[in-house]
């Protein structure tokens, strides 16, 4: 058997073509290129596999043409017939992750070659896409690529081989739960009263049946009467008045801003900005208003059509923000916006 | 964020592009809108155009808010 054939997908930053002012940059085949990660995979393959093949695709682009860009990158991956698929990995690019988790899947199913891409496990692909292709847990930043490649090239030439893949504990990919039956050397009994023990130590353990997350909250009642009702605006976009007095960071932000826009009718470029660093800020820049619709809703208070606007709007960074944190945002935004008798939120997102 | 508003007792709409990571993060009352940097504009349009595109993704939004909804649901027109 020759060496295994690859074929890589990266997005426009890992391609050094540029950041978020190239987000829209459409899929490009590089045959015969080895690009960015694409470096540190060859040499992890060894003599084993060669990448022969990078598919270059901006962020943005994937994620405004999900349908166009993944039927473009399946025919060249089909031309190129790779015996494995590799996307990314994405660390904490939100798009990124889903464009990596998008393609991948895609390639499986639709031609059937085996595939893998890697991303942290708070990655909104991580979640979209664990149970349908195999995804190596990174950590949240590219800091991490190192520990990533590590997992992520043996996993690959082992689905390229046909060999049996292991636990996602022994693989180092986020858990699709599935659960396979094995015999353990000590009976039941026996572990549980050494897990026990451990515990009342004080001692770390793992469990052997992790309790499934379902966090869904069930949707409040509609509002009945508009013209009455107080509508309030929160953005993850960023949107700060210009200069960002809080000082909110433009990625993995650690609070968010209260801002009063009472006698505020327009946001214009002279008085509100952008403090988002995952996206580019040249349109909120020229005109925020595009993130966070301020002029529309004082004109529809002007007709009545709605009671009024908030006086407050709530803002934060959502760029690799950890979900912790965003959490503990809005429950506090939350709580504001209760105590304030707010009857509706319309949140925007970038 | 969408979640935890919402889980605070207020009916919450969520406006962004990429509609499956609304559904991932749980949000309920989902609106669609433009692009990633620009979600509520389009710079290609005259100010007026524009600003009337604004103006119906925030009709459709205000609408979605006084829509029942027993699940997840994309408000596609």
């Amino acid at each position: 058997m020759g060496k295994i054939k690859v074929v890589h997908y990266i997005n426009q930053f890992f391609a050094q073509i540029g950041g978020e002012e190239k987000a829209d940059f459409p899929a490009q085949l590089r045959k015969g290129e080895v690009v960015g990660p694409g470096l540190a995979l060859t040499q992890a393959f060894g003599d084993e596999a060669e990448i022969t093949a990078t598919i270059v695709c901006g962020d943005s682009y994937f994620n405004e043409n999900i349908e166009s860009a993944t039927k473009q990158i399946l025919d060249w991956v089909k031309e190129e017939a790779p015996d494995v698929f590799i996307a990314g990995p994405a660390f904490n690019a939100g798009r990124y992750g889903v464009a990596c988790g998008t393609v991948a899947d895609a390639v499986q199913s639709e031609l059937n070659i085996p595939s893998v891409t890697s991303m942290y496990v708070e990655n909104p692909g991580a979640d979209m896409f664990k149970d349908k292709v195999y995804i190596v847990s990174t950590k949240n930043s590219a800091a991490g690529m190192r520990g990533a490649i590590k997992a992520l090239a043996p996993l690959a030439l082992k689905l390229a081989k046909g060999e049996k893949i292991g636990a996602s504990c022994e693989e180092g990919y986020i858990p699709q739960n599935i659960r396979v039956n094995f015999f353990e050397k000590e009976r039941g009994s026996r572990r549980a009263v050494d897990m026990l023990l451990k515990k009342l130590a004080g001692k770390p353990f793992t469990t052997e049946y992790p309790m499934p997350v379902f966090d869904r909250v069930a949707p409040n009642p509609a509002v009945k009467d508009l013209s009455k009702a107080t509508i309030a605006l929160v953005t993850s976009g960023g949107i700060v008045p210009k200069g960002n007095p809080d000082h909110i960071e433009s990625s993995n932000a650690s609070h968010f801003g209260e801002y009063d826009i009472t006698g505020v009718m327009d946001l214009t470029a002279e008085t509100y900005e952008t403090a988002h660093g995952g996206y580019d800020p040249t349109y909120a820049n020229q005109d925020a208003d595009r993130v966070l619709p301020v002029d529309v809703l004082r004109d529809m208070e002007k007709e009545g059509v709605i009671g009024k606007l908030h006086h407050l709007y709530y803002a934060t960074v959502g760029n690799g923000t950890a979900v912790a944190s965003a959490k503990a945002f809005a429950e506090e935004i939350g709580r504001r916006l209760v105590a304030d008798h707010v009857d509706a939120v319309i949140l925007t997102s970038t | 964020m969408v979640k935890e508003i919402e889980r605070a007792g207020i009916p919450v709409v969520h406006m962004c592009t990429v509609t499956p990571i609304s559904m991932t993060v749980g949000a309920n009352r989902i609106i669609p809108a433009i692009a990633i940097p620009h979600p509520l504009g389009n710079p290609a349009l005259t100010p007026a155009d524009e600003k009337k595109l604004r103006r119906r993704l925030v009709e459709k939004a205000l609408k979605a808010l006084t829509t029942e909804v027993d699940g997840q649901t994309i408000f596609k027109d």
